[in-house]
């Protein structure tokens, strides 16, 4: 939790959909944020989250322009986005697939899902797919112990996996990807 | 299927304990849940009453409730039960809390991995503004005004403990404070802050809808009351049951339908893990204490598997704040891998114990105070098993793997018996990338 680094960690290149962003767009951005949130340091972690929503991961540019907007040291904002899973993991798939691997989930099986998943998707824990659609990430426990195996697909929960259902997530969000992305031209 | 038996929340119509809590005098009010007994429910087992008369005696200061919900605890999912069927309970928990203490605002610390159940919160919190729940003059009540807001976590276990989630709160990294100053007097942004769990929240409003005196009556001397159990692992019926505090742990697990187990991990990975010969006791505070959670291991799985996922997570959510906790464990992890290959000596494994014991006073928090517990209980419980473990179940190499499935596929061939976890174990060996 203490040693990583957001730009250090990238495994993976960027997608053709690049989420490379002009910084003097993200700069507009963080401060419409900062206008609608305020810049008080308690909406630090909300004002980080937004961004993280946003875009892949939080970069360097985007910390120490937080930072300024705040009045508080980049290495500061660096600290916290250091300390959050959910801040430093760098999600480059419209996806993040968060497979809990605690104590229950374990017991019930998670490893066989973890398998279907590495298969179905080609990459390994902590990669992201070429075509940008799906990052695979580890969870500590999601609170599903009694329905396990369970992962989070971006924010929703879905319980009792089996290697079948494995296939149905993924076809679900490829539908999703596909509706979302005629709905938008 | 979530909920397994009676729980006294779906029973409580809405609003009813607020109404009677909010006619009180806060002092009554105070005094009321002192002589229920409720402790909290996250697993520490502070008296919520006592926690609140400190923060009502602090004059003329903002002051806050938090409602913590930062289940993060490994086993325990009560409290998303309770967001998830019973909100209004909670809110209505944190509003008598503030008429009680004096506060205006509040603030539900919702962790991350439970986003989904953020729409639902905050049409709850939506409906109790427009019925007058929440808001100015509640409940027609001149003068007490108080509103709620939700706070996403961002995906780190430490904040469950309640100055770290003050940390967090504040938009700080999430390491625990020294204490003293506690939260009551010195908490959210330097004011008198309660920080309560969610399930304690909800008692607190069935303790003024059913009343004292049902609450007190069921329990033990020192853990009056009732308890959620999130039970989960290797039982028939996983899920949430009510219990009185003081059940037999046989009790829990004969309902739950666990056949005959190895082990059960009570209050989780930071809790005690308890073999067969204590099955009898008693879940309370005097007892085995826990904050609900009961993992249940059969006959068939290895407690080095176990200890080795729990030390994983707490090597991976130690703040690091503290050396001890930080390396302490890291080198337990290291340690049950050793008697995983049993490469680990006898000399080593007191070594270890005595590292654990060390962690459980040097560390700040209850994270690293509680997180040596299961590998501490399983070297005094378990020890043989344990230093046994690499010769009874050999770890091997995936060739030694890729063979001796080759020969199981032969000896299915010939019609012959095929020996049982030929494989397994190099299974668990190569997800150790997780």
């Amino acid at each position: 939790m203490f040693t990583h680094s957001p730009a250090q960690q990238r495994t993976t290149p960027l997608s053709s959909e690049a989420l490379v962003v002009e910084h003097d767009v993200l700069q507009k951005e963080i401060d419409e944020l900062i206008k609608l949130k305020g810049d008080s340091r308690g909406e630090l972690i909300p004002i980080l989250h937004e961004i993280r929503k946003r875009h892949a991961y939080i970069d360097c540019f985007a910390m120490q322009y937080v930072a300024d907007r705040l009045g508080i040291s980049a290495a500061e904002v660096y600290g916290v986005v250091s300390f959050y899973s959910f801040l430093k993991e760098e999600n480059l798939g419209k996806f993040t697939i968060r497979l809990c691997r605690t104590i229950s989930c374990d017991m019930a099986g998670k490893q066989l899902i973890a398998q279907q998943l590495e298969k179905e998707l080609g990459i390994k824990f902590g990669e992201t797919t070429t075509d940008g659609l799906f990052t695979l990430e580890w969870a500590n426990c999601i609170g599903m112990c009694d329905q396990g195996p369970g992962l989070l697909v971006n924010e929703q929960v879905f319980t009792e996996v089996t290697p079948k259902k494995v296939r149905e997530i993924l076809d679900g969000c490829r539908k999703t990807y596909q509706e979302n992305k005629q709905g938008g031209s | 299927m979530t909920i397994r038996n009676n729980i006294t929340f779906a029973s409580i119509p809405k609003n009813e304990g607020m109404g009677f809590a909010l006619q009180k005098n806060p002092k009554l009010v105070i005094q009321d849940v002192i002589e229920s007994g409720l402790k909290g429910c996250g697993g520490a087992g502070f008296s919520t009453g006592v926690k609140w008369s400190y923060a009502a005696e602090v004059k003329g200061a903002t002051k806050y409730i938090i409602c913590n919900a930062d289940e993060g605890e490994p086993g325990t999912f009560k409290d998303r039960v309770i967001l998830a069927e019973w909100p209004d309970l909670v809110f209505e928990g944190m509003t008598i809390a503030a008429h009680a203490v004096g506060a205006s605002s509040g603030i539900v610390y919702l962790r991350g991995e439970y986003t989904y159940l953020r729409e639902g919160l905050e049409a709850c919190l939506e409906e109790r503004r427009k019925a007058g729940a929440l808001g100015e003059n509640i409940d027609g009540k001149e003068g007490f005004s108080f509103d709620i807001h939700i706070h996403m976590g961002s995906g780190a276990y430490v904040c469950g403990e309640e100055s770290a989630l003050i940390e967090s709160l504040e938009g700080k990294r999430g390491e625990p404070r020294n204490r003293p100053p506690f939260p009551v007097e010195c908490g959210y942004l330097g004011m008198p802050t309660v920080v309560n769990n969610v399930e304690s929240f909800a008692w607190v409003s069935a303790i003024f809808a059913k009343g004292v005196r049902w609450f007190n009556q069921a329990g033990t001397e020192q853990s009056p009351g009732y308890k959620l159990f999130s039970i989960s692992g290797d039982v028939e019926y996983p899920g949430v049951y009510e219990f009185p505090m003081g059940v037999k742990l046989s009790e829990i697990l004969k309902d739950a339908g666990a056949d005959n187990p190895k082990a059960v991990a009570v209050g989780g990975a930071s809790g005690t893990l308890v073999p067969p010969s204590n099955f009898e006791c008693k879940v309370c505070f005097e007892d085995v204490p826990t904050g609900g959670a009961i993992i249940v291991f059969g006959q068939k799985r290895s407690l080095l598997d176990v200890a080795e996922n729990f030390q994983e997570f707490f090597a991976d959510e130690s703040c690091g704040q503290c050396t001890i906790c930080r390396l302490g464990n890291a080198k337990l992890l290291e340690g049950v891998r050793m008697l995983k290959e049993g490469k680990c000596t006898e000399k080593h494994l007191d070594d270890l114990c005595s590292l654990g014991s060390s962690m459980q006073v040097a560390s700040k928090c209850g994270l690293g105070q509680t997180s040596p517990n299961v590998f501490l209980s399983i070297v005094q419980n378990f020890r043989e098993e344990a230093m046994e473990c690499a010769v009874n179940n050999p770890v091997l190499t995936s060739k030694e793997a890729s063979h001796n499935i080759f020969q199981s596929v032969v000896r299915l061939f010939r019609g012959e018996e095929v020996p049982e976890q030929t494989v397994s174990n190099h299974a668990t060996t190569t997800s150790k990338g997780a």
